[in-house]
């Protein structure tokens, strides 16, 4: 069986460009290879680069930069809403919505929602996109059906589900009906959740289906049929030959939909929950909102931004730094 | 140079104001659908009947949005002249003294007369401090009502109960009757805090909240609340109460298409439900706890106030003045409560109203300020609780709780209780 997780092609010779900022010189004893200096362009006044930069830096500092620090100097006061009184708390807010047993809850529900939209978004995403690679007679009009989707902003998808799932005239709650089942969307926990994960992921599904596609489309012939010739059976060829070679699509993927279902679920939640969170499943990135623009808790919600800010940046470390390593660009 | 910019642009906006140049001032509000419409023909009817002053409503979504883009204008110095604020929000604005003018002393300064004995009873306190002093001028106010579905009564041959055993005795025959006998639109309002107002019990010590922020706690365990809701949580297992969870819409739903009995929404519904409902209706007052010794009082009231936001010019300011002198006009006062259904905040607009024969034709148009009219306890007046809208979000969490058998009424009340109070300990230091 041909091993295809080592491609011909030395990974030193095109390492990941983000992996070579997150990779510590010192841990390689070594001198790296450097560049081919025929790649650096030359400038001749030293300013020119800073001038092109100029527009992305700035944009940078100010809607990045700027409020970060805001966020973590506001984390560490409790403020009034109007900006009069602030008073040092030191880590106080911390401490407040790590020990609230809700701040618990709802972290665990983002966690969990995490895994489950990314799970099943990327594989049903893996899974159209073999079928629909396979497929000759009308392709175009299966893989525009299944891309179509996408075009969908996240509100109105919300909005689809909030009537798919209406306890007067949802579709899906007569359905569960006919099995028996009295669902309850809006007032039964799990209910709300199942219904929110499965919108979320139907949004997410073409996305991750196009990128698929054309990983697959980008998988040279002659490797596919080196791979038929060398294993018979479909699902082994596919994990062996197929799948390492879309590795660097599925790692990029993973990383957008991480992101997708930790933020960008945000107005599929909020049409979900018509701005009553109640006893509705939510995730952290909701209670900020929650908290700060509704509760007027700037330095509560400062706080937990701050959290969410440190999680993310914890999750992009793992996953360049020992996910990316099995990832080959070849 | 960005005030030259901004008058210049408002000149080119208003038609009005290229022949008089009057004193522009910005008024920013969470209505929308057709109430947004009435308050746009008032700000109309204010800028034709005077020519020195032209006022411009913006709509920024929802209430809390309102409050909280009124927030964030603020911060930087680019904030309305006018905001509106609902009730929840009271705390938050009327506590941040410097951030607005109180609307009594705007008047006074700028030589129209005040009376606090002209507003109605139930409307004087909520938006005004603990010596009576009117913060917020009271705009948009509502009581929660209950209304009735005439065919459903008239089938079970029962009559609209006043307390709650009345309630209990009914109920069941209503449902007999294939009706589900009542559901209530946002319970936080009207079966939490106009429980505290309806039956005159102790919301908040330090005064409800009147008094000072500091120590301020939630009584969410009172008795009297609990005995309630574990009347309510049986009710909702037998059948007599429905709950379609938190959303307003949700639980006006099956009133409107005549399966309900009994809804309890604001008097402010009644102008929309006229329009929604497939079977004739009327109203009464929200049934109140015949357990509880001193009961039958006037609610608190719902809705909003507005405030004239400070760091203003002087000439702004007596816009806003007027502007407030004007919305309080009895005729103002007469047609805003005509064409919303909210109750007029004056006695004057009240008897006007009568007058004009408009509770003959829509005898519900009545119920909600009669309500607030009635006697008022000594907890009847209001609460002023810090971070509110937040403990709004958990009481709403543990309602859904208890009609989903996740929790019992005793621990939701608790964990209420104890929730709140560590959001009001965080407010008091707000202002530290």
């Amino acid at each position: 069986m041909s091993d295809l997780t080592h491609p011909v092609t030395s990974p030193a010779a095109r390492p990941g460009r983000i992996r070579r900022w997150f990779t510590r010189p010192a841990t390689a004893p070594s001198p790296a290879p450097s560049p081919a200096p025929a790649k650096r362009v030359q400038f001749d006044a030293p300013l020119l680069p800073w001038i092109f930069l100029a527009p992305q830096l700035v944009v940078i500092f100010v809607f990045f930069y700027w409020p970060s620090v805001q966020a973590v100097t506001s984390s560490f006061y409790i403020e009034d809403p109007f900006g009069f009184g602030a008073t040092f708390v030191g880590i106080d807010n911390y401490r407040d919505a790590l020990g609230s047993r809700e701040y618990q809850r709802i972290a665990g529900f983002t966690a969990l929602f995490t895994v489950l939209v990314t799970a099943f978004s990327l594989g049903l995403g893996l899974l159209f996109a073999v079928k629909a690679d396979k497929v000759i007679r009308g392709r175009s009009a299966y893989r525009t059906a299944l891309i179509a989707v996408y075009a969908i902003a996240p509100p109105v998808a919300g909005l689809m589900g909030m009537m798919l799932f209406d306890q007067h005239i949802g579709p899906f709650v007569t359905l569960a009906g006919w099995f028996g089942y009295e669902m309850k969307v809006g007032i039964n926990y799990w209910d709300t959740a199942s219904a929110m994960i499965l919108i979320s992921v139907w949004k997410q599904v073409p996305y991750n289906f196009i990128f698929f596609l054309s990983g697959l489309q980008g998988i040279p012939a002659s490797v596919r049929e080196a791979a038929v010739i060398d294993c018979r059976g479909g699902f082994t060829r596919f994990r062996t030959a197929i799948l390492p070679l879309l590795a660097p699509t599925a790692f990029f993927l993973l990383i957008i939909n991480i992101t997708y279902a930790l933020f960008d679920t945000f107005a599929v939640i909020d049409v979900m929950v018509k701005d009553k969170p109640a006893n509705n499943p939510l995730t952290l990135v909701y209670k900020v909102y929650n908290d700060g623009f509704r509760g007027n808790d700037i330095g509560g919600s400062a706080a937990q931004s701050v959290i969410l800010m440190v999680i993310v940046l914890v999750l992009t470390l793992i996953q360049f730094r020992w996910l990316e390593r099995r990832v080959h660009y070849g | 140079m960005k005030k030259t910019l901004t008058a210049t642009l408002a000149l080119a906006l208003s038609s009005t104001a290229a022949l008089a140049n009057p004193v522009q001032i910005s008024w920013w509000h969470g209505m929308g659908g057709a109430n947004e419409q009435v308050i746009n023909q008032v700000a109309e009817k204010f800028n034709a009947a005077q020519s020195a002053c032209a006022i411009t409503p913006v709509s920024k979504g929802t209430y809390e949005e309102a409050l909280a883009s009124g927030i964030a204008a603020f911060r930087s110095g680019e904030q309305p002249n006018i905001l509106q604020v609902f009730d929840a929000g009271a705390a938050t604005i009327i506590n941040a003294k410097g951030a607005t003018i109180s609307a009594e002393d705007l008047l006074i300064q700028n030589g129209h007369t005040f009376d606090r004995a002209a507003f109605i009873d139930g409307i004087r306190h909520f938006y005004a401090d603990a010596e009576g002093k009117f913060i917020g001028m009271p705009f948009n106010s509502s009581a929660p009502i209950m209304y009735l579905n005439t065919e459903a009564f008239e089938k079970a041959g029962v009559e609209a109960p006043k307390t709650w055993a009345e309630f209990e005795a009914v109920a069941p025959k209503l449902k007999e009757a294939g009706y589900i006998p009542m559901t209530g639109s946002q319970l936080t309002w009207q079966l939490f805090e106009n429980f505290y107002s309806r039956n005159n019990v102790q919301m908040a010590s330090n005064n409800n909240g009147y008094d000072g922020f500091d120590g301020t706690e939630l009584r969410a365990t009172a008795p009297e609340m609990i005995a309630f809701w574990t009347r309510l949580a049986a009710w909702h297992k037998e059948g007599l109460f429905g709950f379609y969870g938190a959303g307003w819409a949700d639980n006006q739903k099956p009133f409107e298409e005549g399966k309900v009995a009994m809804w309890i929404g604001s008097s402010g519904s009644f102008g929309g439900l006229s329009k929604t409902a497939t079977m004739p209706f009327s109203a009464t007052f929200m049934p109140y706890d015949e357990t509880v010794a001193d009961g039958n009082k006037s609610t608190f009231i719902g809705g909003a106030a507005l405030f004239a936001m400070a760091g203003k010019p002087d000439d702004q300011n007596k816009c806003s003045a007027d502007f407030f002198s004007f919305l309080t006009s009895t005729e103002i006062q007469a047609f805003y409560h005509q064409a919303t259904g909210y109750v007029p905040i004056t006695k004057a607009a009240y008897e006007k109203s009568k007058a004009d024969g408009w509770y003959e034709q829509n005898p519900v148009a009545e119920v909600g300020i009669q309500q607030l009219m009635a006697p008022q306890g000594e907890w009847s007046k209001g609460y002023r609780l810090g971070f509110y809208p937040q403990i709004r979000v958990i009481e709403e969490r543990e309602f859904n709780k208890i009609f989903s058998g996740e929790t019992s009424v005793e621990d939701a009340f608790k964990a209420i209780e104890t929730e709140g109070n560590e959001l009001l300990a965080r407010f008091a230091k707000t202002s530290g």
